[in-house]
């Protein structure tokens, strides 16, 4: 493949080629790639682009409202704001009575404050017979709803009305602006989204430091005992990993669940006088994650062992090393690449879980991707769904990159 | 190693083994049970779950239907463009190759749910949920980087001076590849395109979010009967489905390709 079309000229022959024609082939490797590229962009690389924006996005309030958000703008956001705000917000409320943009505006104003949404299509609904009032747009709202004359009013709507937005990303971190402006902490009821970040890397740290423990030996194994037994070994790993994750999972519910296989088998060997709580809790999931994962543990680490020549041991026992000493200090390095990039892979797929937890795991060991499913499909909040993505996409691809320095991208997609 | 730790060694591979297929062979003579219970001892044996499962009428035969259409649209997708970019990719003349793997493998890396939910805000806008097309080419992007994988793992032990020879015979660039390179790479192309046709089908995160009720796959069929409640027929189900893997790894096995990364992970 690397040859160019100017050898068919030249059979034969054994001269480099010349630039032209080396700037020739880079283009025909450069053509063969950009489908795929061009193809990921779109289908991959945009929506993610997509989705970090949906993050920070807050058009709601200015599509709906234009006349107050601009007036919000000017604002210094102190106190009350001026006649003009009230009189641009009568105005925008009128122009958009009864269209879904005002629903959005108003799902939007109430993240900010409860009630919102309610205060907005009273205060519609009233203005839509007022023509000129008498005393003023701001006496006139603030009689419709006496909120209108309270600072925290204006200031949510002041937050809400920028082009862009920190809140959705404030609130995945447990945070708000208060209206003051100044950045702190949720109260402690709604601090939930840091805990879930803190569980789900906890749940892959413990899955991929149980899956290390047992893959490792496994591994070991594979490579160094006898071929018929570690062939077989070798079947018990793979059928796991091709067989369907839907098939496992349920698998692993009949065999832990209370009326199930396991706890049948230890009443009726009386080791056991009630059937113990295995399955949709932690223990449970720590033992499917850990079955389903231990795969992408053993074989990046079985990849770098199979090329680690015997005669390496063999000369540390010849210089008089014990065994677990020429272990340690010789095979044990040798390893690492491939330990490194099993433990990645394993971490970053069991963060990324949500099939799993859902099925398996009890209500309290839900981890981030519940979240962001949870957001994007059932409550329709497209901003904060996007922002705990961002979050735990951020957490993943520093965690890539810094391994991906450490031991290559191409050993961590195990081409090297 | 000494032969006390030799043996500790074995009884840990023993247990480790019941703990690898154990549970899935457990489950395995309840699907023939003739009661809904799903545990021992079996009161008789029966093949109503597996009726149940193969009726014409219920969800299930449907399922196969759509998991099929949607693996076979996604893995030719994946293979054509991931071995085109193999092939470029092995040429190893371009400028920041190693920016361009990262960029190629990323799909496998990004939580499923992350690109899940991210295809479904922009394909919402352009009307591509819940249509085959929108969950072909989601599929076909999360399966294409086992492609590339796989190409270019069979392209390092490929012999370049072959298509030399080729070429000063008198072949044309497109006649050497066709005659020369693609018969030697087939395996490694076939085994690709498996990985990425296994990937799609056992694939439901994106097909809870992209597919509607008529693109409604088996692996989504799976999940809502599991989170109901467990009847046989879906240990039937499975059943028929460790069958299949048992194929597969055979088939895979003779394409002279073992082990590997696996799709259908990121769940």
């Amino acid at each position: 493949m690397a040859t160019t079309t100017e050898t068919i000229d030249r059979p034969g022959a054994l001269a480099p080629p010349s630039l032209s024609s080396r700037a020739k082939a880079r283009m025909v490797s450069a053509l063969l790639i950009a489908p795929l590229v061009l193809f990921l962009t779109l289908v991959f690389v945009l929506p993610l682009g997509g989705m970090l924006m949906h993050a920070v996005e807050n058009g709601e309030v200015g599509e709906a409202l234009p006349g107050v958000a601009a007036e919000m703008q000017g604002w210094s956001g102190e106190g009350l704001p001026p006649e003009s705000a009230y009189a641009a917000l009568a105005r925008d409320l009128k122009a958009a009575y009864g269209e879904p943009r005002l629903g959005e505006a108003s799902r939007r104003l109430n993240y900010e404050r409860s009630g919102y949404r309610a205060l907005l299509s009273k205060t519609a609904r009233s203005v839509r017979g007022i023509d000129r009032p008498q005393a003023g747009w701001a006496a006139e709202l603030t009689a419709i709803d006496a909120r209108w004359g309270e600072p925290a009013t204006w200031a949510a709507l002041r937050r809400a009305s920028p082009s862009l937005t920190p809140y959705y990303l404030l609130t995945a971190l447990d945070l708000r602006m208060d209206d003051n402006g100044s950045i702190a902490r949720a109260p402690a009821e709604e601090r939930i989204y840091i805990d879930t970040l803190a569980r789900t890397l906890w749940i892959g740290f413990i899955t991929t430091l149980l899956c290390l423990v047992l893959g490792f030996p496994l591994a070991h194994a594979l490579v160094s005992l006898p071929r018929g037994f570690a062939s077989v070994l070798m079947v018990c790993v793979l059928l796991p990993f091709w067989t369907s994750l839907l098939v496992r999972t349920s698998a692993w519910i009949v065999v832990l669940q209370k009326e199930g296989v396991l706890n049948g088998l230890l009443t009726r060997l009386g080791i056991v006088d009630a059937p113990l709580d295995l399955v949709f809790n932690r223990f449970g999931l720590y033992v499917a994650m850990v079955h389903i994962l231990l795969p992408f543990m053993i074989l990046p680490i079985l990849s770098v062992m199979k090329g680690i020549s015997p005669s390496y041991m063999r000369a540390s026992a010849s210089l008089g090393a014990h065994p677990a000493v020429g272990f340690l200090k010789v095979y044990l390095p040798m390893t690492l690449p491939g330990v490194g990039a099993g433990c990645l892979m394993t971490f970053i797929i069991g963060v990324g879980y949500y099939i799993t937890p859902s099925l398996v795991g009890g209500a309290r060991d839900q981890m981030t991707s519940y979240f962001i499913a949870y957001y994007a499909n059932t409550t329709i909040n497209w901003g904060l769904s996007s922002a705990l993505g961002a979050i735990l996409l951020a957490c993943i691809m520093l965690l890539y990159a810094t391994v991906g320095r450490l031991i290559g991208v191409g050993r961590i997609a195990g081409i090297q | 190693m000494s032969s006390p730790t030799r043996v500790l060694h074995y009884a840990f591979c023993c247990v480790m083994m019941v703990f690898l297929v154990g549970p899935i062979l457990a489950v395995v003579p309840i699907s023939f049970s003739s009661s809904g219970f799903l545990s021992y001892p079996i009161p008789g044996l029966s093949l109503q779950w597996y009726e149940k499962v193969l009726a014409a009428s219920g969800p299930w035969l449907p399922a196969l239907r759509n998991s099929l259409i949607v693996g076979t649209g996604a893995m030719a997708l994946a293979t054509l463009l991931g071995t085109l970019a193999a092939l470029g990719l092995a040429r190893n003349d371009l400028p920041g190759r190693s920016f361009l793997l990262g960029l190629l493998i990323a799909p496998m890396v990004v939580p499923v749910v992350i690109s899940g939910v991210a295809m479904y805000f922009l394909f919402a806008r352009i009307g591509l949920t819940a249509s085959y097309l929108g969950l072909i080419l989601a599929h076909a992007a999360l399966g294409a980087p086992f492609v590339v994988i796989t190409v270019t793992a069979t392209l390092r032990n490929f012999d370049t001076t072959l298509v030399r020879a080729a070429y000063s015979l008198g072949a044309s660039p497109v006649h050497a590849f066709f005659t020369v390179t693609l018969p030697l790479i087939l395996p490694g192309v076939l085994s690709g395109g498996l990985f990425a046709f296994i990937f799609s089908f056992d694939e439901v995160v994106v097909a809870l979010f992209i597919g509607g009720p008529e693109q409604r796959t088996l692996p989504r069929q799976m999940f809502d009967g599991i989170r109901d409640t467990i009847d046989p027929s879906i240990l039937a189900m499975s059943t028929l489905l460790v069958g299949v893997t048992v194929a597969f790894m055979v088939l895979l096995a003779r394409l002279g390709r073992g082990t590997g990364s696996k799709p259908g992970s990121n769940a």
